[in-house]
């Protein structure tokens, strides 16, 4: 379905070691630096070219439009009006009036240009410190027109990462459930779209119920629960040709599937007799490993990133919570302990955290504790929200929540929303239809 | 100093005022809804279907638990008596829970909970190849409200003919 686009990338000038503009990404940031984004500059041919084949008016501003977008959802940069910029966009790209941008508050500034060439979009840009008035970075991409919204992406990465000192997380993609229908009859998609809600397409037809979809690390494969001909078993869908199957052979229902950090196994529950534990499967090999053995109900397990440790949650001590065990089985320990119930455990891909659902009197949180279970901090409440997934670089948790839509308590609205990691910033994520079961994918392009 | 004691104090009394206010809101919905629950069980007939006269089809169920009641198993020994009847029919155990839960656990608990009910069937004389189990976790609950007795109904374990 959606074709891997070469990239070309170009390092203009070798980026400048020295320690200009830093961001601190670590805390809630209420002063989000003020940066001028630049529509990038467009000679008129050009313009006219990807008119045509874009039916965008303008791609230059389309494509700054969207780095502004990206930086700003951040929560940790403020774009500044651009009605208030002096210079022209074709100028500024040149060099530059750091008084000019100085005046309006700018501390950082992003110029560039965009070219057609041999049926080729090639775009530049340049990241400028305005204080220091110096050059922080300066790239160039070629690549085909049509992939113009992922070169806005690819700009803001970089333009994160140059500031922060971290991998951004624009370039990637949400695969979510879209619903339909009254609660009671819900209609459930297997729908994709870019993070910033752009380019939104549904992947089945909504015959079967289809449940908790998540990415493999190449983000071309995603595993999920189907109830197809009402045989709730886990399935393996290749995003790019559309082919499904369904994954090993069980007696019985198998749920709650994730990918192995390194993609070659599927790791999942299945439930026999009352008991639910949790299984792999070799991709290669089809070679069945049964991981958990305990009357109890093991479900939800996520593997850390080296591989080598799996959390999950398990009832055996009569509610459930929060454990950790080696990958294959041994050293389970228990890591929550706090008041409530603790669920959906997922491991930080930094490593350093767990991820969880909490229920404690009626409300439901979303939280997260070191690996060892201390340090647990919840960052949202609500009546209803659940089943967090982390942004490739681990600094921002998306998830879903359900909402009553009047104040009797009826009707309800299922939306999905990311949070911070420092508990700022909380933002709802647009979609056509409500949605739930959001996993966000790897980095598409490095 | 001394004021913030007197109006941590203050405070301690209001908290006190509203947790008490709570327990008799509570109580008055637990009153409403008499002869409806017992404890959080459902025990109404609003949903209930029957396989055949004097059969129930369903079972309910306490939050975060697959404990049949006295109720539940006489249901059960009423179905399993239909079943030994009726030798040509076999049946899927359909296994739900309430939307307080996370959706993988609640999976897990809704085949719990029909297994609950296929043990019992089995216990009075069905053959297990005469039962089907599949659990709908909390995706298809039959009140969409959200209060403790919508909650109660959608806890159940239901017995639908499969052919």
């Amino acid at each position: 379905m959606t074709k891997k686009f070469l990239i070309l990338l170009f390092i203009l000038i070798p980026i400048n070691a020295n320690a200009l503009i830093e961001v601190d990404i670590t805390r809630g940031n209420l002063n989000p630096l003020p940066l001028a984004v630049s529509p990038l500059s467009i000679d008129e041919e050009s313009r006219k070219s990807f008119e045509k084949i874009l039916k965008k008016e303008n791609i230059g501003s389309a494509i700054s439009n969207i780095v502004e977008n990206n930086l700003k959802t951040s929560g940790l940069f403020n774009p500044l009006d651009k009605k208030a910029f002096l210079q022209a966009p074709d100028i500024a790209n040149l060099k530059p009036r750091f008084e000019d941008w100085n005046l309006i508050k700018a501390q950082a500034l992003i110029t560039g240009k965009v070219n057609y060439v041999d049926d080729k979009l090639r775009v530049e840009f340049r990241l400028w410190d305005v204080l220091a008035a110096k050059e922080m970075m300066a790239l160039a991409f070629t690549t085909v027109p049509n992939n113009w919204r992922r070169v806005g992406h690819i700009i803001s990465d970089k333009v994160y990462e140059r500031l922060t000192g971290e991998k951004g997380y624009f370039d990637t993609r949400i695969i979510y459930v879209s619903e339909e229908g009254p609660k009671t009859q819900r209609i459930k998609k297997l729908a994709i779209m870019d993070q910033d809600g752009a380019n939104n397409k549904f992947l089945t037809l909504g015959n079967e119920l289809v449940l908790t979809p998540r990415f493999n690390p190449a983000s071309q494969m995603v595993t999920y629960l189907s109830y197809f001909k009402n045989m709730p078993r886990v399935y393996l869908l290749d995003i790019e040709t559309g082919t499904q199957e369904v994954v090993g052979d069980f007696p019985g229902m198998t749920f709650a599937p994730r990918f192995s950090p390194d993609g070659k196994k599927i790791i999942m529950s299945f439930a026999k007799d009352g008991k639910s534990d949790i299984y792999t499967m070799d991709l290669e090999n089809r070679i069945v490993e049964k991981i958990t053995n305990h009357p109890s109900i093991d479900t939800s397990p996520s593997y850390s990133p080296d591989g080598k440790y799996i959390t999950f949650n398990s009832d055996r001590s009569g509610y459930q919570q929060i454990y950790v065990m080696k990958n294959d089985g041994s050293n389970v320990k228990r890591i929550s302990f706090g008041n409530g119930l603790y669920g959906t455990p997922v491991w930080s891909p930094r490593g350093d955290l767990i991820a969880f659902t909490k229920l404690h009197k009626g409300k439901f949180y979303i939280g997260v504790m070191r690996t060892d279970g201390s340090g647990e901090r919840l960052l949202t409440e609500n009546y209803y929200q659940e089943a967090p997934s982390w942004s490739p670089n681990g600094r921002v948790l998306i998830f879903y929540r359900e909402t009553k839509t009047n104040s009797k308590g009826e009707g309800f609205s299922a939306k999905l929303w990311s949070i911070d990691l420092t508990g700022y910033n909380e933002r709802q994520i647009k979609t056509p239809t409500d949605a739930s079961d959001p996993s966000w994918s790897s980095l598409l392009s490095n | 100093m001394r004021l913030s004691k007197i109006l941590k104090n203050t405070l301690l009394v209001l908290t006190a005022c509203l947790v008490l206010s709570a327990c008799a809101t509570k109580k008055e919905v637990a009153t409403d809804i008499q002869g409806q629950m017992q404890g959080d069980v459902y025990t109404g007939t609003d949903t209930v279907e029957y396989l055949a006269d004097g059969v129930p089809d369903r079972v309910f169920f306490a939050t975060n638990e697959s404990i049949l009641t006295t109720a539940s198993r006489e249901t059960l020994r009423a179905q399993a008596a239909w079943m030994r009847k009726n030798p040509g029919i076999n049946v899927v155990l359909e296994g739900h829970a309430d939307e307080r839960g996370t959706r993988e656990y609640n999976l897990a608990l809704g085949e719990r909970r029909a297994n609950a009910a296929k043990d019992y069937l089995m216990t009075y004389g069905i053959s297990s190849d005469r039962i089907t189990v599949l659990s709908y976790g909390k995706e298809r609950p039959v009140d969409s409200g959200s209060n403790p007795l919508a909650w109660s109904k959608n806890r159940r374990s239901v017995t639908v003919k499969a052919n």
